[in-house]
């Protein structure tokens, strides 16, 4: 299976200007950044949780905590995929309770996932607030979920894909919608 | 990758990606066990059912509770006051089992090979707690995961069995799983509780305790059973003890990294001295905590498998 670029949606300064307001509206949002704890879905929601952590660390001074979670054994279609998925481990060293909790991740789209990631986060804690944060929201949901910060709303058909490409794992900061 | 079976029957069969697979997964499980509420909803809906033919209780006990803290109903079946002492077949019974549509079987039968028939014969996964003198995988995956979580990495590493190799089915999934994760095997016990050809697994035989122990990493005690003496395989407990019981002074002249462990249930002054068993070499708690989380991978990938 061989997917085509299709086209850029966000190069490398678009990124990072849209992580760089995902925070500021974290922290207009919450008054301040005290309260607040970031939680990255597996694997690049971690990646975006720790860049919009260190720009809120610039604007408050204050660095919140981040963790990671990895909603494998909260899934809803374990046993219907031909072999079951690798559990990776969460890793959430602090309470979540009481907290302000801002779920990060990078594409959503049917919202099964964060549907999978709240759960795995109340077992963990009663957090005060769950908020979300998504780089691309590319629509076709199937759950009633809703982003609370957005850094880009994308409207693709299902027969597309999109794939956030990260420094870190990919040498390259960009968005891009790819076809089959 | 990718995990394909539908049983779990011993380390022989295993290949070393699947086997490095289940470590993995396991090293995530363990994080559960940290958690204030340990629950996970994965095997929500499935049932395991726990059939022991043999007395057991920190088997049974951790893979009730890697089911548990899964979410899948476990069933505890234990053969004394159950059908099996009323003349029931091993076959019969788990025919029995199976109608009432369990997804997985957990077996332990003192004879060799029956997990083996069972999962010929069910269409659930069938997964081999300990079969008579052959094989008992999840005590070898444990070990594993110990000896990789303690030590960094398995290959290249020297370990040492000391005691009953030929009664031990630790000893022989141990072996197995070991030689193909790349370790090098000795196994040192008097010359009646070593098989004569057991040079042909793979693994070096010595007759010396010091002389086994001396450069290992890790030295794996196994247990003696009593039984053993009437047997005629040994002349006497003290006399075993004092040849083949692992005291600190025994232990004075090996490295001081070296790990200490154990299947259990331990003979605290038998094959390990008290004062050994409390020790900071000892990782036989450790042992224990990670089985559950050996048994949760194996059954959360078992019952993604298409048998299940």
């Amino acid at each position: 299976m061989s997917s085509r670029e299709k086209a850029q949606v966000l190069d490398e300064t678009g990124l990072d200007r849209a992580l760089t307001r995902i925070a500021h509206e974290i922290v207009e949002q919450a008054g301040g950044g005290e309260d607040i704890v970031l939680v990255g879905i597996k694997t690049r929601g971690v990646t975006l949780a720790e860049r919009i952590a260190a720009k809120i660390t610039a604007i408050e001074s204050t660095k919140p905590a981040v963790g990671a979670l990895d909603i494998t054994l909260y899934r809803d279609d374990l046993g219907l995929k031909a072999e079951q998925p690798v559990v990776r481990s969460t890793e959430i060293t602090f309470p979540i309770k009481g907290r302000t909790v801002v779920l990060v991740d990078d594409v959503l789209f049917t919202g099964r996932t964060i549907r999978a990631a709240m759960d795995a986060l109340m077992d963990l804690g009663r957090p005060r607030t769950i908020r979300l944060a998504v780089l691309v929201d590319r629509g076709h949901r199937e759950l009633p979920i809703r982003p609370d910060y957005v850094g880009k709303n994308l409207p693709t058909s299902r027969r597309e894909t999109v794939a956030v490409l990260l420094r870190e794992h990919d040498g390259v900061d960009r968005v891009v919608i790819q076809e089959e | 990758m990718g995990w394909k079976r539908k049983d779990l029957l011993g380390m022989q069969d295993l290949e070393t990606a699947e086997i490095t697979d289940v470590l993995d997964t396991a090293l995530s499980m363990k994080e559960i066990a940290a958690r204030e509420i340990k629950k996970v909803p994965t095997l929500r809906g499935k049932t395991i059912v726990n059939l022991f033919y043999e007395s057991s209780t920190r088997t049974r006990t951790s893979f009730e509770i890697a089911g548990k803290w899964l979410s899948a109903d476990v069933i505890n079946f234990s053969a004394s006051g159950s059908s099996a002492e009323k003349g029931e077949s091993l076959l019969d019974t788990a025919r029995n089992i199976e109608a009432m549509s369990p997804d997985v079987v957990v077996v332990r039968h003192k004879a060799s090979g029956a997990p083996a028939l069972l999962a010929r014969h069910l269409r659930c996964s069938v997964v081999n707690a300990g079969d008579g003198a052959h094989e008992h995988p999840t005590q070898a995956l444990l070990d594993l995961l110990t000896i990789r979580e303690k030590k960094g990495h398995l290959e290249g590493l020297n370990v040492t069995i000391v005691g009953d190799v030929t009664h031990s089915r630790v000893a022989r999934s141990d072996i197995f799983g070991m030689r193909k994760m790349g370790i090098t095997v000795t196994v040192a016990g008097p010359p009646t509780l070593i098989p004569p050809q057991c040079h042909e697994l793979g693994v070096k035989v010595s007759h010396r305790l010091e002389e086994a122990i001396a450069h290992a990493d890790v030295i794996m005690m196994l247990r003696l059973q009593h039984e053993r003496m009437q047997g005629g395989f040994i002349p006497s407990i003290r006399e075993y003890s004092r040849v083949w019981g692992l005291t600190l002074a025994k232990l004075a002249p090996c490295r001081a990294d070296v790990l200490i462990m154990h299947p259990g249930p331990v003979n605290r002054g038998v094959e390990l001295a008290p004062e050994v068993a409390d020790s900071s070499y000892s990782v036989i708690l450790d042992q224990v905590a990670n089985g559950v989380a050996v048994r949760m991978a194996v059954l959360y990938l078992l019952a993604g498998s298409k048998g299940a």
